[in-house]
């Protein structure tokens, strides 16, 4: 039989019951071998349920640095009697499958071209512990042990993050200890170790950290100087208020006191919560809310009141896919236009989308800069498998010289230098007045912010010439946001060629190794990664500049495709769609079968 | 159009303590129809703020959408105002309640704002006990459409095409009431002798102040056969007790009967003073007041005036436990915990 046979190349599989503790034991598996230097990438498959159904964690290891998902599974460690069918078929020929081996196997599980490891895992617990839960959550551990002997873990790095990981509960270290031993002692004395595939120590993380992007963006809003925050529980955002509410009681409580630099509220659902955002900006403080898309619906009516009465808007949207609840724990890109014209009438808002936890940081604090400095909603795109997954990302950094844009805002004395004040008046040409605070000036600068028809002194109308002189001037802001969004990440291949492909968000991982694999087949394309929208000019020119583009995506309807075309009028038929829509991160495999189709008939 | 009223000035008008006169209270020129019961709480806000001496400024007025939330531009045209979206102004102001705990919020709203769209906003304003007046404005039906029932029109009144009701009404302060409000009252848009010190009342509690005011409609409402017309209210209104509301330090000058007056120490010190309290009500007693209610409606009649009051129950920013100086003056060194914090996480990711 054929033996697979890889250093630093696989990808492994953990198929479990929700709710059994396996995820801190595969979480410390994939965390040791990044602590081994290797690169690594662990995503979470689970249901929409708290107890019971079936759970995978795949973690795939790679030691040229790429860091998307791969389809074929090396090695699947299979601890959930319910999904075993599925779990033997997804391994590739010459793969390994793990499992507990207390029952003997059936039949009809037994694949010829595959490796079985048996560990009689319920028997050792037995044997070993008293108490059920303890059964149950060594079992993990033990597992965990078993995989340290067949692929080479360092033990000392497991010790270590296990004194890590109970600090502060020291007298926990030593059973789990324990049980990584139980797992070794029996690979050991029943199987060849190590196998074909195995890790080696390596020196290729660098600096870098591992982290979720839900846990930036909280991170990001809390340097970013947020104070109010607004939310709504839904999966996959609510883990960024979470984090937000971590890291502000961390830095943002007084020791003496006990009273708190910010104040976070759980409201009643995603409309109160956009519209305690609106209301705590529109008084000077820095607020924001994260939601998913169902959330984003409903809040689309507050978008336009934000967008129109011109008020600073910070939205986190964590896509998962849909449409309604669709699946809630997937992953996808599918918000794209609801984000960007969310609203009635005509509204348009400012996008960005981060494609790694560092981004995510840095984007959020980007968001409150911008979100300020034009006056308007601008929405943070990331999705659930950058939310909610570790990824190898660069550091946060953080310029202390650094200051708060806070756009233009008059105070007490700037207000004591003007005749009279126009909440609406555009004074500097870039389409962006100045607004106040209320509460600022005894007789000068107030005004009834309304998402009614309003003229230049914020005073109701409906005068057609003033309403229309207000929105033309809004789209000149729009043109303003253009050059002051960040701008688009280009790479050109080596050699000159008429295809280009553009990507944005998540879809990075894979398109960088498809852009690799590609060009080992002698086939070069130019890249274009999105950041934001409105798209700024190198978009369009990078469009221009190329015969064919790829447009690559997590959704059904190619939404980033038609926004391009749509905003930029491109051609249609120079805009070729590739897709994925089935919940799972998209795959450079995925990828580069599209893109070579395409190429065929070119 | 926003109308400003001229500006010439009385150099001989009165002034407040702190030097303004009432004039410099006003608004924009309404826009409403004339005789409109919302026009003359709009006066009664302007008395009120006048009275205690609030700087304009430092008020921020909140509303929502409909005739009602249009009001806030007429009156108090030194504040900040906020016409925000259907039924969703408890939301704003609690953003902007949040994000500035110095400013004064005066929330304005309608019985289809507040009682049908915006319900669940409400209702969750009032249980997070925010500082904050809120006053509906309450005329039974929706005027901007041109008078569609409300959810607080009564079963059984006749609208002015003579179409009847067939709901039951919701009753915002028995609702209120039940769900913990901190401060509940009800008043008639066309009786300011009890409306102005219940505002005052209102803007000197330290929580959510809810004001239910029948304000009838002229133009879709104030039939004959309606249960929100200015002779049906007039003729079933039946009061709690009459208001004094007593100003911090002020000397109390008129007398009553003993026996038949209570007062109620606010904790800024001034005082909310009632007489010919109504028999077998405290306005302290949840118990009693939702009792007062009942009876009242049983009997057909509309109570009127303080329903209840508990001056110890946390705001948000208690319950919070927020900083004492608002958060929208916080400046970026202590907001933003600086490079040296950030290596500090980024070690523990490694």
């Amino acid at each position: 039989m054929q033996h697979l046979s890889a250093i630093n190349d696989f990808v492994i599989r953990f198929a479990n019951v929700n709710g059994t503790g396996s995820a801190s034991a595969n979480a410390l598996f994939a965390k040791a071998i990044f602590r081994m230097g290797i690169p690594v990438t662990p995503k979470n498959i689970f249901p929409s349920n708290i107890q019971g159904l079936p759970t995978w964690y795949e973690v795939r290891v790679s030691e040229k640095g790429y860091l998307g998902r791969r389809e074929g599974i090396d090695f699947m460690v299979c601890m959930n009697p319910q999904s075993m069918p599925k779990d033997i078929a997804s391994v590739k020929p010459g793969g390994y499958f793990l499992y507990d081996s207390t029952k003997t196997l059936h039949r009809e599980f037994i694949r010829e071209d595959i490796h079985y490891l048996g560990i009689p895992l319920m028997t050792i617990c037995l044997r070993e512990y008293t108490d059920p839960r303890q059964r149950q959550l060594f079992k993990n551990i033990i597992y965990v042990g078993a995989l340290s002997a067949l692929l080479e873990i360092e033990f000392p790095v497991l010790e270590t993050l296990l004194a890590e990981l109970f600090r502060g509960k020291e007298k926990l270290i030593a059973p789990n200890v324990k049980a990584l031993q139980l797992g070794i002692q029996y690979i050991h004395e029943n199987f060849e170790y190590p196998l074909n595939i195995r890790l080696e120590r390596r020196d290729l993380v660098g600096n870098r950290i591992l982290v979720d992007g839900n846990s930036a963006c909280g991170l990001g809003a809390v340097y970013a100087g947020a104070t109010v925050a607004a939310w709504y529980p839904i999966t996959p955002s609510t883990s960024v208020v979470e984090a937000f509410s971590e890291y502000a009681e961390q830095f943002r409580t007084d020791p003496e006191t006990g009273k708190k630099n910010f104040a976070i509220v759980q409201a009643e659902d995603e409309l109160a919560a956009i519209g305690m955002v609106i209301g705590a900006n529109w008084n000077g403080a820095r607020s924001f809310t994260a939601t998913s898309g169902p959330g984003v619906s409903l809040m689309a009516e507050f978008l336009g009141l934000a967008y129109f009465a011109e008020i600073p808007t910070v939205l986190i949207d964590v896509q998962r896919a849909g449409p309604s609840t669709g699946m809630p724990t997937r992953t996808q890109q599918a918000d794209i236009i609801a984000a960007a014209y969310a609203s009635h009438g005509d509204t348009r808002h400012v996008l960005l989308f981060p494609s790694t936890p560092k981004e995510c940081f840095d984007d959020v604090v980007v968001a409150f800069d911008l979100a300020e400095r034009l006056q308007t909603p601008v929405i943070v795109m990331t999705d659930l498998d950058l939310g909610m997954n570790d990824h190898l990302t660069a550091p946060f950094e953080w310029d202390d010289t650094r200051t708060y844009d806070r756009g233009k805002v008059l105070h007490a004395a700037d207000l004591e230098n003007i005749t009279k004040f126009g909440r609406y008046l555009e004074v500097d040409g870039d389409g962006i007045t100045y607004r106040t605070y209320p509460g600022t000036h005894a007789s000068k600068g107030a005004y009834v912010t309304r998402g009614t028809s309003h003229d230049e002194y914020a005073g109701y109308t409906e005068d057609s010439g003033t309403y229309t002189r207000n929105m033309d001037r809004l789209l000149k802001k729009w043109e303003t946001a253009k050059s002051i969004v960040p701008a688009p990440e280009v790479r050109q291949a080596p050699k000159a060629n008429e295809c280009g492909m553009i990507f944005f968000g998540t879809s990075i991982y894979s398109s960088e190794e498809a852009m690799d694999l590609l060009a080992a087949q002698d086939l070069h394309l130019d890249s274009l990664r999105l950041r934001s929208f409105p798209f700024p000019e190198s978009v369009e020119q990078f469009i221009a500049d190329h015969e064919l583009i790829f447009v690559i995506e997590q959704n059904r309807d190619a939404q980033m495709r038609s926004l391009l075309i749509n905003e930029l009028g491109v051609a249609p038929q120079k805009m070729i769609p590739v897709l994925n829509y089935d919940g799972t991160p998209i795959t450079a495999d995925t990828i580069i079968k599209q893109i070579t189709k395409n190429f065929a008939t070119v | 159009m926003t109308y400003t009223r001229p500006r010439f000035r009385n150099p001989h008008l009165p002034v407040n303590k702190i030097g303004y006169t009432q004039k410099d209270y006003d608004g924009a020129l309404s826009t409403l129809c004339a005789g409109c019961g919302h026009d003359s709480i709009s006066g009664a806000i302007v008395q009120a703020c006048y009275e205690l001496s609030i700087e304009p400024h430092r008020v921020a007025k909140m509303s929502g959408i409909g005739c009602s939330s249009k009001t806030p531009a007429y009156f108090l045209s030194n504040s900040h105002g906020f016409n925000s979206v259907h039924g969703r102004m408890p939301s704003v102001a609690t953003g902007a309640y949040l994000a500035n705990r110095d400013l004064v919020y005066f929330g304005v709203s309608g019985d289809g704002d507040t009682a049908s769209i915006g319900m669940g906003q409400f209702v969750h304003a009032i249980r997070r006990n925010l500082n904050m007046v809120y006053v509906v404005m309450n005329n039974g039906c929706y005027g901007l459409t041109k008078g569609q029932d409300s959810a607080t029109a009564d079963a059984g009144s006749k609208s002015k095409s003579g179409h009847t009701n067939p709901f039951q009404a919701i009753d915002l302060p028995g609702l209120a009431l039940e769900l913990g409000a901190s401060f509940v009252a009800r008043s008639f848009s066309g009786d300011k002798t009890q409306l102005v010190p219940l505002l005052k009342a209102a803007l000197a509690h330290p929580g959510f102040a809810f004001i239910d005011v029948i304000s009838p409609c002229v133009t879709f409402n104030n039939n004959p056969g309606s249960t929100k017309s200015y002779d049906y209210v007039r003729e079933h209104i039946e009061a709690t007790a009459t208001v004094d509301f007593v100003p911090i330090k002020s000397e109390i000058t008129t007398q009553y009967e003993a026996g038949s007056t209570k007062e109620i120490a606010l904790h800024d010190e001034s005082m909310i003073r009632l007489h010919k309290v109504a028999a077998d009500w405290d306005p302290q007693d949840r118990n009693s007041a939702m009792n007062a209610l009942h009876h009242a409606r049983t009997k057909g009649e509309i109570l009127t005036g303080l329903i209840y009051i508990d001056e110890s129950l946390q705001n948000l920013h208690e319950v919070l436990n927020t900083a004492s100086e608002p958060l929208n003056t916080l400046e970026q060194k202590v907001l933003c915990p600086g490079l040296k914090a950030l290596e500090e996480i980024n070690a523990e990711l490694r």
